[in-house]
């Protein structure tokens, strides 16, 4: 195997809060992330899923160094991540870039979209003025839009069209990896399948890495080589998506497939979880999914389980989980 | 089949910003049988939820609404408040996306209850009060009597959507209208929202109708669904029909442009160009631009809606049953 592009180790991100919010209640920790590692490999897509709360969207943050880590360490070509702000880090800022779900507010309503496109140049002053230019229409074309768009303002544009210029700022820069929080699920559904193709047309060009963020797990499988479910600040399970969705080693993987709603009804069973997910204050002690887990031991309760190898090559934390590499 | 509970006849919605008017929803048909649960798909800005916002009188001053709303013998386009305050959320209940923004922040969820029930079912505060419990317990939240103090910033999304459910139920409404219900809750919380939807459905005979820009969502809770595009419903069938031979370019290149879970991955089949502005339509049908099937003939004229089957219609030139 080739050197990984992005290696991720024990990333940990606490939060020191109030309880309830209140400037007077007693002082708590948030465990957003808690001890996430993953690689990343050039030109291959990781796929991140996980409900709302679970730490994905800070798991990206960190990766990109816009969030100071707690514990941890991020290595990018091999090279450890300095702190935001240090020249090394705005030179490795080019390798790796930042697609938000909202392009409407990612980018800046007032100006034109082909100098949004063309800024990342003039930040890291490349070239002169008229090969920016040429750089930024060459761009525009590669995601699918037209030298018109140029002078455009976002108002100006439709949803997906936005979102293709967000991608193309992205670009512009030539980096090898792209972080992408949910970078659908702002578009209308016949939108969404273009920008997905879009996405897999430029990593094939472009040999792009993509960390690829998203709640909707059909989209995830389409784009991943390679797919982890989060669960309150921790990875669950990893490995291979077809494998994961076809058939799920762990119970919250197996709930989360299992409420995908499906247009042909195929009379399978339904998991239905009871309760909401706990708050990351008061993650439960042991398992952290073991209050709404369907088949929680004893042992459940006091342990927590730890990422391990299984005998297909996915990873599973989960004390139930059969077939372990190691049995 | 009987009378439909709900009938709506070309219902058309020109909203005024000022400039220009624009219209909204250019004429809708669509009813309802009683205890049927009937789904409403499209993309942003297609009407789904215009159309039962108008039929409830709902859209405010700035907009003109036309057509026909027949509900139990009257016409509710352009009746008086005092019919339409009857029917809203007593007889006909709506629950939107965000169920925070739809519950008042400042009163205890129990309160707000209670003047649901008060208003609509003239009780008094004690029977209101055990009644709200009831519906809490009705609706799958544990510990009702203490949930009732809380405030709605104290409940989890999912939470407060229950709330929303038990509020809508306290006119024991004949219909529900559902708009997008889970957009705004995650995976495993959207299954027992959906699921809750459903047990009510079987107990209570009530019809639903289910907005959604999810076509598995629908097809897991309706029985019939209605497409709408560009202010217009484009297809009405049975869930089975839409799935297994949709009759409009537009539901076929929806449903192709969903990803598998399982199965080889393929290429998805994206349908070309965005959704028109509705200030700025094609000529004749609004999909043409997009259609893999346009010719000429499709410019001429708005197409009608075909009945290619009983209970399947089709506003397409090129609709055939069991097509496409």
């Amino acid at each position: 195997m080739s050197e990984p592009l992005l290696e991720a180790a024990g990333l940990v991100r606490h939060y020191h809060i109030r309880r309830g919010g209140r400037l007077f209640g007693s002082p708590a920790i948030l465990r957003a992330v808690d001890g996430v590692s993953f690689t990343l490999q050039p030109g291959r897509t990781l796929g991140l899923v996980g409900e709302s709360g679970c730490g994905k969207t800070t798991t990206a943050r960190l990766v990109l160094g816009l969030l100071p880590l707690t514990a941890g360490e991020i290595r990018l070509q091999g090279e450890t991540l300095p702190p935001a702000g240090e020249r090394r880090w705005r030179e490795l800022r080019r390798v790796m870039q930042m697609v938000y779900q909202d392009p409407l507010a990612a980018l800046d309503r007032r100006i034109a979209v082909g100098r949004q496109v063309m800024e990342p140049l003039v930040i890291h002053a490349i070239g002169a003025p008229a090969e920016r230019r040429d750089k930024a229409l060459a761009i525009l074309q590669a995601v699918g839009l037209q030298a018109h768009h140029f002078d455009r303002y976002p108002h100006e544009l439709s949803g997906g069209q936005r979102q293709r210029i967000v991608l193309a700022r992205a670009l512009i820069l030539s980096p090898r990896l792209l972080v992408c929080d949910e970078p659908i699920s702002a578009l209308d559904v016949s939108i969404q399948a273009q920008v997905v193709n879009l996405l897999l047309d430029l990593q094939a060009q472009m040999g792009l890495a993509y960390l690829f963020i998203s709640h909707d797990l059909r989209m995830v499988r389409q784009v991943s080589h390679e797919v982890a479910v989060m669960y309150l600040g921790r990875i669950v399970e990893r490995g291979d998506p077809d494998r994961l969705f076809a058939a799920p080693a762990h119970p919250y993987t197996r709930a989360l497939v299992s409420a995908i709603p499906v247009a042909t009804r195929t009379g399978r069973q339904r998991l239905i979880l009871k309760g909401d997910p706990p708050n990351p204050v008061d993650v439960p002690k042991g398992c952290a999914f073991h209050e709404r887990c369907p088949i929680a031991i004893a042992r459940c309760r006091s342990e927590t389980p730890a990422l391990r190898a299984m005998a297909d090559g996915r990873q599973v934390a989960c004390h139930l989980a059969s077939g372990s590499a190691d049995a | 089949m009987g009378e439909p509970l709900i009938d709506i006849r070309s219902l058309t919605v020109d909203f005024d910003d000022g400039h220009r008017v624009v219209r909204a929803l250019r004429g809708v048909d669509l009813a309802v049988q009683a205890g049927e649960a009937v789904g409403l798909v499209g993309e942003s800005g297609s009407g789904k939820s215009v159309t039962w916002l108008a039929a409830l009188g709902l859209l405010g001053g700035r907009a003109q609404v036309g057509g026909e709303v027949l509900f139990e013998g009257r016409d509710l386009v352009g009746a008086p408040v005092s019919v339409l305050e009857a029917v809203r959320g007593a007889r006909i209940a709506m629950i939107f996306q965000d169920p925070s923004s739809s519950l008042n922040p400042v009163y205890r969820v129990g309160r707000q209850l209670v003047e649901a029930l008060q208003l609509h079912r003239g009780m008094t505060e004690a029977s209101a009060l055990a009644e709200a419990r009831r519906l809490l317990d009705r609706v799958g939240i544990a510990d009702a009597a203490r949930r009732l103090r809380d405030y709605p910033h104290e409940l989890s999304g999912g939470m407060n959507q229950r709330v929303m459910i038990a509020m809508a139920l306290a006119g024991q409404p004949q219909i529900l209208i559902a708009d997008e219900p889970t957009t705004a809750l995650d995976a495993t919380i959207q299954a027992q929202i959906l699921e809750l939807l459903q047990e009510i459905r079987r107990d209570s005979a009530m019809a639903l109708v289910l907005i959604s820009h999810d076509l598995g969502v629908v097809a897991e809770n309706t029985d019939r669904v209605c497409v709408m595009y560009a202010g217009r419903i484009v297809e009405d069938a049975p869930i089975d029909t839409i799935f297994e031979a949709p009759a409009h370019p537009y539901t076929a290149g929806l449903l192709a442009a969903l990803p598998d879970l399982e199965g080889p991955r393929r290429r998805l089949a994206a349908i070309p160009g965005v959704v028109p502005e509705p200030w700025n339509l094609p000529r004749g049908c609004s999909f043409g631009p997009r259609c893999p099937e346009f010719e000429a003939a499709c410019e001429a004229a708005v197409p009608p809606a075909l009945e290619l089957a009983r209970g399947h219609r089709a506003a397409c030139i090129h609709a055939r049953s069991g097509a496409v």
